[in-house]
């Protein structure tokens, strides 16, 4: 028979590999295959997932909560104490031996004696590195499962406005396009359909391009919970990911973006890291992962969110609008050079969120007024320009200097060519939240150069959205366009040279390193 | 490169301990890793080991006593050794140890460290490892066997 173990010890530095080498030993004279998984101080190697498929049965031979129990799922599992384990291992295997063959006498009770075992998802985790390398994994582990949630949704969102052009919005959320006055149709996403929209109201409406809008603003939703959940999940396996989760969609239900998720990522992960070193009793060992830490854990955060940083936030808000609206007046170029830094700041996080209502509120006034000759149409075509560049620069960054970059994010800066088009901003964020000291800065860079330009040249726009899509609705739009331009240059080229300067000095660290040892 | 410094040496084996109980014998070997510098508080290091000896006795079969505790107070992995002919008790189910070895861990130790004292628990379940301990001839000889079968893989 082949069994696969799991040995931990409360020291983890002697009977956790007295008992790993123990039992690998007894079974072998029984003429058994056996690998055990040392959950102790030296760091742990989990077994090969296929070693696990191929096992018949399994032994705990563990003091310590068993770390990732689910991939021994469905298997016959005998749990002891470390202890048995070190003192009687022969006894040991002939117990595991006789729960094989009960259960294969009767599947029903082990649920099915099925070799299914429960694909854990990867994270980029190693055990052994140094503080700052971990948080960089755990930020890279997050940001590679949100990758993929940015492009899709973005690409959706972006397909949208392609064929359903600036109308599409208006004909969603209710509004008026061209003269004509719509009803919302769009569904909340907590009720379904149910609250008197249907799909066929919606596509009767809104069309083809208004349901691809629609898909792709659900993927968008969850940005920052997946960012958030998954660096969670790097940090504290999966008892992270429930707090994670719902401490990143409450940061952006709160409007705290995705340096909110960042934040709530890693208090989730710590919380629930914490718990599971916590030491309890044998009974209770059992309902921790699956009850005990889920629970504590997402009151702490859900506190944490909402009074900590939810209150703060909001009180900022308000406090950056009224300076905005207090700076009416002032130089226009500032202005524009002011917008773009905010808009790049945090791309749909609180900041952005300020600069982009002052924008379309200025807007929506002067259009009410008939006042199309105002600065509010240069302030929106400047807060546009400034929120298309971002994802821009880095897509160029990407294409010219691909060395810098993981391949998710090569892949990523491929869908950021059309996400910048389309001015959906959030194609930035996996960059940004992957290395934020550095990508912001770049994007900031580049997109208060395409404020300051577009304020400077005048340009103009009638639309709140719609990026290139809405290029008709421009007022000097070569002038605009250039404006872009320069500061998609500006924001690779402050990239390549910050990352550059950082990937050269890692690699002289990683040098460093490999002489001491 | 530094080389890393050695689990034992000769002056970390006591090959004729006399001790009442565990913990005068523990102590006894608690004295040698303090004398080389391994240990910076004896009576720090004792009280470590003391509260991990409380949570489950480390009698192991085959007459082994196995004290050992990470601590604040311990430079370097190191493992001291002890043959006790009369025997202590140490709480195994089959009888007294007479054969006792101390570990030592740095509170702080990075994983490559603490792989050597993997190995070594790993050892320490062999019959053969055990015997040629207690047959070796000296203290050389015990630093000597332990650091030839006590390797990383």
């Amino acid at each position: 028979m082949k069994f696969v173990g799991v040995s931990s010890c409360p020291t983890g530095i002697a009977h956790t590999y007295m008992a790993a080498e123990a039992l690998e030993q007894a079974a072998k004279d029984a003429g058994h295959e056996m690998e055990v998984e040392t959950q102790g101080s030296a760091g742990t190697i989990p077994l090969d997932p296929q070693t696990i498929a191929d096992a018949d049965g399994v032994v705990f031979a563990a003091d310590l909560p068993v770390r990732d129990r689910e991939r021994f799922e469905g298997k016959p599992i005998i749990d002891i104490g470390v202890k048995k384990a070190v003192h009687d291992p022969i006894g040991v295997m002939a117990a595991a031996v006789a729960a094989v063959e009960e259960a294969r006498a009767n599947p029903a009770a082990t649920g099915g004696g099925s070799t299914t075992t429960v694909a854990s998802p990867a994270t980029k985790v190693t055990a052994d590195a140094s503080v700052g390398n971990k948080i960089r994994q755990w930020l890279m582990t997050g940001v590679s499962y949100m990758i993929p949630f940015v492009a899709a949704g973005g690409i959706l969102i972006a397909l949208g406005f392609l064929f359903g052009g600036d109308g599409v919005v208006a004909k969603l959320y209710g509004g008026t396009f061209e003269g004509v006055t719509y009803t919302s149709v769009m569904p909340s996403f907590d009720g379904g359909f149910a609250s008197g929209n249907d799909i066929f109201d919606l596509l009767r409406q809104a069309g083809i391009p208004g349901l691809l809008f629609l898909l792709g603003k659900a993927a968008f939703f969850f940005l920052v919970p997946i960012l958030s959940g998954f660096i969670a999940f790097a940090i504290a396996d999966r008892p992270g990911l429930v707090p994670g989760i719902v401490g990143g969609l409450l940061a952006a239900v709160i409007g705290a973006g995705f340096l909110g998720g960042l934040a709530s990522g890693f208090v989730a992960g710590g919380i629930a890291f914490y718990l599971t070193r916590l030491k309890v009793p044998k009974g209770v060992r059992g309902v921790m992962p699956v009850v005990v830490i889920p629970l504590i854990s997402t009151i702490v955060i859900g506190v944490v969110m909402l009074l900590a940083i939810g209150k703060p936030i909001a009180a900022a808000q308000s406090w950056l609008t009224d300076w905005l609206s207090g700076l009416t007046g002032t130089s226009g170029i500032l202005l524009g050079i002011l917008l773009g830094l905010m808009m790049a700041f945090d791309m749909g996080g609180p900041v952005n969120k300020v600069a982009y209502t002052f924008a379309t509120g200025g807007l929506t006034t002067a259009i009410a007024a008939g006042d199309m000759a105002g600065p509010a149409l240069q302030i929106m075509a400047a807060v546009m320009a400034a929120g298309m560049t971002p994802p821009l620069g880095l897509a160029l960054a990407t294409a010219i200097r691909g060395k810098l970059f993981t391949a998710a994010e090569r892949e990523n800066g491929l869908a950021c060519w059309l996400l910048g088009l389309s001015f959906i901003t959030e194609g930035a964020i996996p960059f940004a939240a992957a290395n934020p000291l550095r990508v912001i800065p770049a994007l900031m860079a580049g997109s208060a150069v395409t404020g300051g330009l577009v304020m400077a040249v005048h340009a103009t726009v009638e639309a709140p959205h719609g990026g290139i899509w809405v290029i008709a609705l421009v007022g000097k739009p070569v002038l605009y366009l250039l404006a872009i331009v320069i500061g998609t240059v500006i924001t690779a080229a402050v990239t390549i040279a910050l990352k550059g300067a950082q990937a050269r000095k890692l690699a002289r660290t990683d040098q460093l390193q490999s002489v001491s040892v | 490169m530094s080389e890393p410094t050695p689990l034992i040496t000769a002056d970390l084996v006591a090959t004729d301990l006399v001790a009442a109980d565990r913990d005068a014998a523990t102590r006894q070997l608690i004295d040698l890793l303090a004398a080389a510098g391994r240990v910076t508080d004896a009576d720090g290091f004792h009280a470590d080991v003391r509260a991990r000896e409380a949570q489950m006795a480390t009698g192991m079969p085959g007459g082994i006593g196995l004290p050992h505790a990470r601590s604040e107070h311990v430079t370097v992995p190191s493992l001291a050794v002890g043959r006790i002919p009369a025997g202590v008790d140490f709480g195994a189910p089959d009888g007294p140890a007479t054969l006792i070895f101390l570990i030592a861990a740095p509170a702080s130790g990075d994983a490559a460290h603490l792989r050597i004292l993997a190995a070594l628990a790993r050892r320490l379940v062999h019959e053969s490892f055990r015997s040629s301990l207690l047959a070796a001839g000296s203290a050389d000889e015990i630093a000597a066997i332990i650091t030839r079968e006590v390797v990383v893989k």
